[in-house]
């Protein structure tokens, strides 16, 4: 009831004073200029603007980190350690933006990971990637991580079941089903094509931290730039509009799990090169960690509204966080709550934010 | 407004005097006069955006009026909120039943005022209450512990009712309540209603159906164009003739474009439905458009007009029959298909259907024909907005500039957004559902111009609108539709407004 008056207070005050006919063409070029500016506008709340609580917020840590633990913090290797750890779980976050961007929800993906990581480290597997090329390895996690994302995609868009139960379930299963390939061992990686690959350097750089780089760049360009991307932020900003506008919104949601699920699969290759292991228990909590970084970096959960950029700020905070809490000696425990703080902290200013926006 | 038959005791229970209700660009409701004496059915007669609904809003503290004066027992109140009116007596019933489907029948009639001590609800009680009530109906035969939504929507109805009436209502307003019910069910209400009258209860009964009215009613306002345009009309000595011309005659003239002649807008046929069913709803549609040609259909609100366009579009699978665009016949039940044949639609709600209202303008102009703009899926924003731009000059979308967000703009150029994704997809066929809804008379008369432009340039077009006149005024060919059939299909010149209302309300001509 009390909603029916809000709306019609709101459309009042959006309501434009109709200009006279002979002002029009005056109108218009100031209206244009208008377009210009707000788009540069747009551009400052857009870019810096949005991110700069997160900036401040990154700039805060480290220099906890610096005044903590100087040196130990600021050194070139620490920061190559924070980026090789946040690769990871950057590569399944960005992901994660596409799908809740898209109005879905995906609990699913440290289980995807998990099995993807002991199926392309079996026994099978790594003879026939011996056998054959170390590319094996690789084409197994990523089919494996598709094949679920099909699955999730599936039941959420055309059995109709949400996706919060489907993920539920595939968390469940998916690490199940690790657990029963790998019979709760842990699968060590001979093949040494592999391992070689996934260790190298570029220019110092480790090749994991430009693999998430390369994933968050195109990540950037496919949201952004392309009719994927558009799509995306339409099917989830009003599902209905955009079906009766030609989209496919039901084979438009099975592609945005099928890509997280392909997200998670290279995410496995980097964490069993990092570990030089598959396990069932690998990437656990991944989904808290991957929504935590989503959500504080300012994609909207219920979807329409997706930035990469913050989600890679998102993980940064978090990796870098974790980083500073295990300097200075501090447990999992202690890091646990800060996390917790620093998500309702965002998740807040964020809300004040964006009430701003609509108010304006 | 006082009728001089009235008895001298029976004063009025509620009185409304000048109320005006202003929505951005429309205004709603222009001082509305209703004087409701206890006792009695009032019937509230009006076409499609009258101010019906408005009104009973108000009545009911859903809406504020922004002027005018309210009298309850010839004592001024002010209704701040929807508890003050139900504290007073005025109990609602809407279209759409407010019940919570999943609590038993008696838990919603206690719903807001459960019998309680500390917390723990008295079941016992509860149910009594709620089969008492049922009782004083004369439903004794609904089980008052059974959940809701497993009942028909008729029992639902008896429900609310029964709710209204826990509260000691002196004053019922009943929307359209005999929508969902059949014939007997309706008689079964009338004396329900007649039961409740008689107890001095006053009953607000708004009704398409004429014959409902001359049965139930004691007396009639008739609003139009959101006033009062008759009051106290008494039911028996009021021929239909009177109450439909009150209801027609017009105060704003609509601006409608110059059909061309008859002989020139034979195009070929673009879009061709025949034997179209959706279970339940509508069967048996055959319809024809040529190029160039503008059909309407007319029918009341929940007649299947806006279900006929959504199935033909694919938004809705149909049981039976087939769409062809230009002699290809469509996917069934595929957007996409008939997208891509050169159909599009503007749907009935324009904002929860039509639009990506956090997004700018430009996107959901393109959004139907990104394939146009991209290469690789590469989009091309820039010319995006050139395309758009072009496209809302011409449509004259104000305010202008393409990155706005569609949320800021009124609705009248909300709904040119909605067109214009359709010009830039230079579609063959368009279908038009409420084009003008919440839309302010200057936008109306320039969408209707750009509708026949746009039938000139050889696109087929149908539109489905609650507004008689706009569908007579705009369409080359009118078909009447009435409970999910055709009764009706001709030139649109050769037929009036009170014959079509005639149709839609008692299927016979009068």
């Amino acid at each position: 009831m009390t909603e029916h008056r809000t709306n019609a207070d709101t459309s009042a005050v959006e309501n434009p004073v109709a200009p006279s006919p002979g002002s029009v063409a005056v109108e218009r070029a100031a209206a244009a200029d208008a377009d210009r500016q707000s788009r540069s506008q747009s551009i400052m709340s857009g870019s810096v603007g949005r991110n700069l609580g997160l900036v401040v917020a990154l700039v805060l840590i480290c220099a906890a980190g610096v005044i903590t633990t100087g040196d130990r913090f600021a050194s070139v290797d620490n920061v190559l350690t924070i980026l090789r750890l946040a690769s990871t779980i950057g590569v399944v976050s960005i992901g994660m933006t596409f799908v809740i961007t898209g109005g879905g929800f995906d609990l699913s993906v440290g289980a995807i990971l998990a099995l993807s990581s002991v199926w392309a480290t079996t026994f099978a597997t790594q003879n026939m990637a011996e056998d054959t090329h170390w590319l094996i390895m690789v084409f197994a996690a990523l089919a494996v991580g598709a094949a679920c994302g099909v699955v999730n995609g599936v039941l959420i868009a055309y059995g109709k079941v949400v996706p919060f139960i489907t993920t539920l379930a595939m968390l469940a299963a998916a690490r199940g089903l690790a657990e029963i390939i790998s019979e709760r061992r842990t699968q060590i990686v001979s093949v040494d094509g592999f391992r070689d690959a996934f260790s190298s350097d570029v220019l110092g750089v480790p090749l994991l931290v430009i693999i998430f780089l390369l994933v968050a760049a195109a990540g950037w360009v496919l949201l952004n730039r392309t009719t994927f991307g558009r799509r995306t932020l339409a099917v989830g900003g009003n599902p209905e509009a955009a079906r009766l506008a030609g989209i496919n919104v039901n084979r438009h949601t099975v592609m945005l799990y099928v890509l997280v699920g392909l997200c998670c699969g290279l995410a496995a290759l980097m964490l069993v090169s990092r570990t030089t292991t598959g396990s069932a228990t690998h990437g656990l909590y991944y989904e808290l960690d991957a929504i935590a970084a989503v959500v504080i970096g300012g994609t909207l959960l219920s979807g329409g509204r997706g930035t990469i950029v913050g989600t890679v700020f998102g993980v940064l905070i978090f990796a870098t966080l974790s980083n500073v809490f295990t300097l200075n000696n501090q447990d999992t425990s202690t890091q646990a709550v800060a996390k917790g703080l620093i998500i309702v902290v965002a998740v807040l200013l964020q809300q004040r934010l964006a009430r701003r926006a609509t108010a304006t | 407004m006082t009728d001089p038959t009235t008895p001298a005791h029976s004063s009025p229970l509620l009185e409304m005097r000048g109320i005006v209700k202003r929505f951005p660009g429309v205004l709603a409701l222009d001082g509305v006069e209703l004087e409701v004496r206890a006792g009695e059915v009032h019937c509230l007669l009006g076409q499609n955006g009258a101010g019906k609904s408005t009104l009973i809003k108000v009545l009911s503290a859903s809406y504020l009026p922004d002027d005018g004066e309210i009298l309850w027992d010839g004592e001024p109140v002010a209704l701040a909120t929807p508890q003050a009116a139900m504290t007073i007596g005025i109990s609602t019933i809407y279209q759409e039943l407010d019940l919570v489907p999943d609590l038993s029948v008696a838990e919603n009639i206690s719903l807001g005022h459960e019998l309680s001590t500390v917390g723990f609800s008295h079941r016992g009680r509860t149910n009594q209450r709620a089969r008492d009530l049922l009782a004083r109906l004369g439903h004794a035969e609904i089980p008052a512990t059974r959940s809701v939504g497993r009942l028909s929507p008729a029992a639902q109805q008896i429900v609310s009712l029964a709710r209204a009436l826990s509260h000691d209502t002196r004053l019922l307003v009943l929307d359209e309540p005999s929508a969902v019910l059949d014939q007997a069910e309706v008689s079964n209400l009338f004396r329900v209603i007649r039961e409740l009258t008689s107890q001095g209860v006053a009953v607000v009964y708004i009704s398409h159906r004429l014959e409902e009215i001359r049965q139930i009613g004691d007396r009639i306002t008739v609003l139009k164009d959101g006033s009062t345009v008759a009051t106290g009309l008494p039911v028996e000595d009021t021929p239909t003739s009177d109450l439909i011309r009150l209801m027609t005659g017009r105060s704003i003239e609509y601006v409608f474009p110059p059909r061309r002649d008859a002989a020139s807008h034979v195009g070929d046929v673009v879009l061709e439905v025949s034997g179209l069913e959706l279970a339940g709803v509508f069967s048996g549609v055959n319809l024809t458009v040529h190029a160039g040609e503008i059909v309407g259909l007319a029918g009341l609100v929940g007649a299947g007009r806006s279900e006929i366009i959504e199935t033909l579009y694919g938004a809705r699978r149909p049981a039976a029959g087939t769409v062809a665009v230009s002699g290809q016949p469509l996917r069934r039940g595929s957007v996409s298909a008939a997208v891509r044949a050169g159909v599009g639609l503007c749907p009935e709600e324009r904002k929860s259907q039509g639009l990506l209202l956090d997004q700018a303008v430009y996107r959901n102009i393109t959004v139907s024909s990104m394939g146009r703009f991209s290469r690789l899926g590469l989009l091309d924003s820039r010319a995006e907005r050139r395309s758009a731009r072009q496209v809302t000059d011409s449509l004259d979308v104000r305010p202008a500039g393409v990155d706005r967000l569609v949320r800021l703009l009124s609705g009248g150029n909300q709904q040119k957004v909605v067109l214009a994704r359709w010009l830039l997809r230079e579609c063959r066929v368009l279908l038009l559902d409420e084009p003008t809804r919440g839309v302010d008379v200057g936008a109306r008369t320039e969408i209707y111009a750009l509708v026949r432009s746009l039938a000139d340039a050889g696109v087929a077009v149908v539109v489905v609108s609650s507004e008689v006149e706009e569908v007579l005024g705009l369409a080359d060919r009118v078909l009447v539709v009435r409970e999910g059939h055709v009764v009706h299909e001709g030139p649109a010149d050769e037929i009036d407004e009170s014959r079509v209302l005639d149709l839609v309300m008692e299927g016979e001509v009068a």
